[in-house]
């Protein structure tokens, strides 16, 4: 609900979904990054970074996962 | 019962903003919710990404599982061949340390000797010695690594040569770890 205390509308919900879009659209590019990054340090021989690279992805992962489950309380409080 | 223009999402309005009756007839045909449309589409796309995103969550773990398996088994030491075996110069294949796993031995003075992965770090290629002039080359696609370092010098390897740890005693030479590397 928005700060009247109203279901957003359709239009409201818009722009929401879209800044949503923009978000999760960084943060899979950042894993695909941090993908990269690790398999080439892993290949390299260097493991230091690799779980530490595995729980910044799984943050991201949390992240957008949440955007998704916020959208979907939008959807059903209408 | 309220009319429907009272609610504000049964209003759908074209693409191009100009009124029903001003719409190509093809549109009028077959009138579609717009907004509603293109609301599910950037929804569904938010969808999509996060399964991608847990895609790549689950890549990563993949990673770091394969690390510690690999730090679990460590290579044991492996007699490689005896000294005189290798003239100055002269090269030796062997695997290690699994059997396919197939590495080079260079022999590049009377006491130096230095071993390295045979595969290019790009694509697996098989590189091929060339002593006289201190490079190993791959053929795939022309990539470059000096001999005395392993490092690439030229072509599309991204990362130097695995380097075989070799231990000498008795005149015996023995495979004793791997070294990975990024630079």
């Amino acid at each position: 609900m928005n700060q009247t205390g109203r279901p957003y509308t359709r239009e409201q919900r818009m722009p929401i979904v879209q800044g949503m879009l923009v978000f999760v659209l960084i943060l899979v590019i950042l894993q695909l990054w941090l993908l990269t990054a690790t398999m080439n340090a892993y290949l390299g021989g260097d493991t230091a970074i690799v779980w530490p690279a595995a729980v910044a992805s799984l943050i991201c992962f949390a992240l957008n996962a949440g955007l998704v489950r916020y959208l979907r309380k939008l959807e059903r409080r209408r | 019962m309220s009319s429907p223009i009272d609610d504000p999402d049964t209003i759908s309005r074209p693409p191009d903003g100009r009124p029903a009756d001003q719409q190509p007839a093809w549109r009028q045909d077959f009138p579609i919710d717009w907004p509603q449309d293109q609301y599910v589409e950037r929804r569904d796309f938010v969808r999509f990404l996060t399964l991608t995103s847990l895609a790549f969550t689950a890549g990563q773990f993949w990673i770091a599982g394969m690390s510690w398996l690999r730090a679990q088994d460590l290579p044991e030491g492996r007699r490689v061949a005896a000294v005189a075996d290798v003239p100055i110069g002269g090269s030796l294949v062997f695997d290690y340390p699994n059997e396919h796993d197939s590495c080079v031995l260079v022999r590049l003075s009377e006491s130096e000797f230095v071993a390295f992965s045979q595969k290019c770090t790009h694509l697996s290629c098989a590189v091929i010695p060339r002593p006289a002039e201190g490079v190993f080359h791959c053929p795939c696609h022309e990539g470059l690594f000096d001999m005395r370092t392993g490092r690439q010098l030229a072509g599309p390897p991204p990362r130097p040569l695995p380097k075989i740890a070799l231990d000498i005693r008795n005149g015996e030479i023995f495979a004793t770890g791997v070294e990975n590397r990024t630079v």
